[in-house]
């Protein structure tokens, strides 16, 4: 879909980027100042790479050895800014039709009303952009890139200045959307909550290059991309699906390759495929099977690798039913348990360490 | 009642016409300055700067002598607007509102530029990425954000139009009729024996015209203002 590989000066700082993304929604994950906007930036036609190229689906946007520089307003990608940049001087259903009415009947894929009902935004047709909330303005924004029916939605950390409620408000509709409508999406954050719940690839940035690409629970679960992942408490990122609700114990149970896990009650409907993460921390090993423990998850598993990290803590990979995951235990501990690969351990993990905000319905890639 | 007297009437009609046109013709060129000025880089742009400006600095009297040696029927380019389409400029009310405008430019492109200067670039880039051109950008976007400052602008010119009188005077003179707007005939009335009521009633004239344009476009900048709030 999206082919690039761009360098671009700007002051002391260099990006230098290269990048394939497909279809479903890809996530530039990184610090401020990594150089995830100016990618998106060179992406829209709003900055110029020094040299480099630039393709979407199959259409040259940028070539600097054959003097390609498409006009931002002939590239047709739907750009979604942090600060929504609705124009103020227009209704929102100007605004939504602002990049729709400057479309050929053939070149438009992309259906008004749909587009209302999915965002949930027709009770604000009539309105100024001024009498709206941090979120209604971003729900008009993404509509409006999407009815320019673009090749692909460019979106530059959509929810960063909103507050919890807000996301909570918009996120949903980001995930149905790049299904929904069968575009792709760069998606630009530096909030791991959003990757979870987003994102189907990963791409890494560090210091104006991408560090790291692939699928989103491949590249959190790898041990050694710590450093830039881990600003969020390192663990693993598995796939599961929600098996029920028990109102009694108020346990919710998830189920993945690996056997079942038990945590504090949530609302995810049962059936709902997910994306879970816990923290490596929060796993403890023993050799035996404990019998009589508080700690609910008790999950048979095999050590894949042992290897030391920073403080005196020992990395321990577990391959539980085929899934990774990842523990870290004290150097003590390993002294005693004396850990080595191929031995048949216990994985334990408390139900209550896995919080809500560690689960994230997360479907298949579109 | 206060009824205007022919001579009244006539002076308020040119003085409205003049300072009209001045205002209307100077538009484009005020707003596509103001553009330059607030958006482009080029070479000698502090003198177009200066330029632009001096006519709010120089006597007016110097302006107009300047205007009656460029525009006058032997002028550089009078001349020739003459000799090849029989315009003449000088003495004409034509004349009086050239003078006008140019007094007034200075205000126009100050109060446009500063609101060019306060538009979101932001705006602007996200039209481009809706697929507008950057012409079609400007006039459905930058344009409409800009219209408090052109209004501003269009308002200032207007009244110090109306005012203007040493640009005028030195380049068109004073011919009933033609270019005798309502400052030039209270002038004259100034410099006549007994015609200090009558050039009472062209203060009180002006001071009410004046008054209603100040009024019209505190009207409409609220309006103007309403309309980007919501």
């Amino acid at each position: 879909m999206l082919e690039l590989a761009v360098t671009r000066r700007q002051g002391t700082f260099q990006v230098q980027v290269e990048l394939n993304t497909g279809t479903g929604v890809t996530a530039l994950f990184g610090p401020s100042g990594s150089g995830k906007t100016s990618v998106i930036n060179m992406v829209a036609g709003l900055s110029r790479p020094d040299c480099g190229r630039i393709v979407v689906d199959d259409k040259v946007l940028f070539d600097s050895t054959i003097g390609i520089d498409v006009a931002p307003e002939h590239r047709r990608l739907g750009y979604v800014f942090q600060d929504g940049r609705l124009f103020p001087h227009l209704s929102v259903r100007s605004n939504l039709n602002f990049g729709l009415n400057r479309l050929s009947a053939s070149e438009r894929r992309v259906d008004f009303d749909a587009v209302i009902e999915v965002l949930g935004i027709g009770h604000l047709l009539d309105r100024r952009p001024a009498l709206l909330s941090g979120g209604e303005k971003q729900r008009v924004a993404i509509g409006r890139a999407l009815l320019a029916s673009p090749r692909i939605l460019l979106m530059d950390e959509p929810l960063a200045a909103l507050d919890s409620n807000r996301k909570a408000e918009v996120l949903p509709f980001i995930g149905a959307l790049s299904k929904r409508f069968a575009i792709p999406i760069l998606y630009v954050s530096h909030s791991m909550d959003e990757v979870l719940s987003l994102a189907d690839t990963l791409v890494l940035m560090d210091q104006g290059r991408a560090a790291a690409a692939g699928p989103t629970e491949e590249v959190l679960s790898r041990l050694e991309l710590r450093a830039l992942t881990g600003r969020w408490e390192a663990g693993s990122v598995i796939r599961a699906v929600v098996q029920g609700h028990d109102t009694e114990t108020g346990m919710t149970r998830l189920s993945f390759a690996g056997g079942t896990l038990a945590m504090a009650r949530n609302h995810l409907p049962p059936g709902a495929s997910v994306r879970l993460r816990i923290h490596a921390s929060d796993i403890a090993i023993a050799l035996d099977r404990p019998g009589r423990v508080s700690v609910r998850n008790i999950l048979p598993a095999r050590v894949r690798s042992v290897s030391a990290a920073e403080g005196h803590m020992v990395d321990v990979v577990l391959d539980c039913g085929g899934t990774d995951l990842w523990a870290q235990i004290s150097g003590c501990a390993q002294a005693d348990l004396a850990l080595q690969p191929g031995m048949e351990v216990h994985a334990m993990i408390k139900a209550l360490t896995i919080a809500r905000g560690d689960v994230a319905e997360k479907g298949d890639a579109a | 009642m206060f009824t205007l007297t022919s001579l009244e009437q006539e002076a308020l009609y040119l003085s409205l016409l003049v300072s009209g046109w001045a205002v209307v013709g100077s538009l484009p060129v005020g707003i596509a300055c103001a553009w330059l000025l607030a958006r482009r880089e080029f070479p000698g742009k502090a003198l177009v700067d200066g330029l632009i400006h001096l006519p709010l600095v120089l006597p007016p009297v110097v302006v107009g002598y300047f205007l009656l040696v460029l525009l006058g029927r032997r002028g550089v380019v009078g001349g020739a607007l003459y000799d090849w389409f029989g315009i003449t400029i000088a003495f004409t009310w034509k004349g009086a509102a050239i003078a006008s405008a140019v007094i007034a430019f200075p205000l126009m492109v100050r109060a446009i530029r500063l609101s060019l200067e306060g538009v979101d670039r932001g705006l602007e880039q996200a039209a481009r990425t809706l697929g507008c051109g950057p012409v079609a950008t400007f006039f459905s976007v930058t344009l409409p954000l800009v219209m408090p400052g052109i209004l501003t602008g269009v308002i200032l010119a207007f009244a110090r139009s109306l005012s203007e009188f040493g640009a005028t005077i030195t380049f068109v003179s004073n011919i009933p009729g033609e270019t005798r707007t309502l400052p030039i005939a209270l002038y004259a009335l100034t410099q006549v024996p007994g015609g200090d009521e009558a050039a009472l009633r062209l203060c009180i004239i002006s001071v009410v015209v004046a008054f209603a344009a100040l009024l019209a476009a505190e009207i409409l900048s609220r309006r103007v203002q309403a309309r980007l709030k919501g």
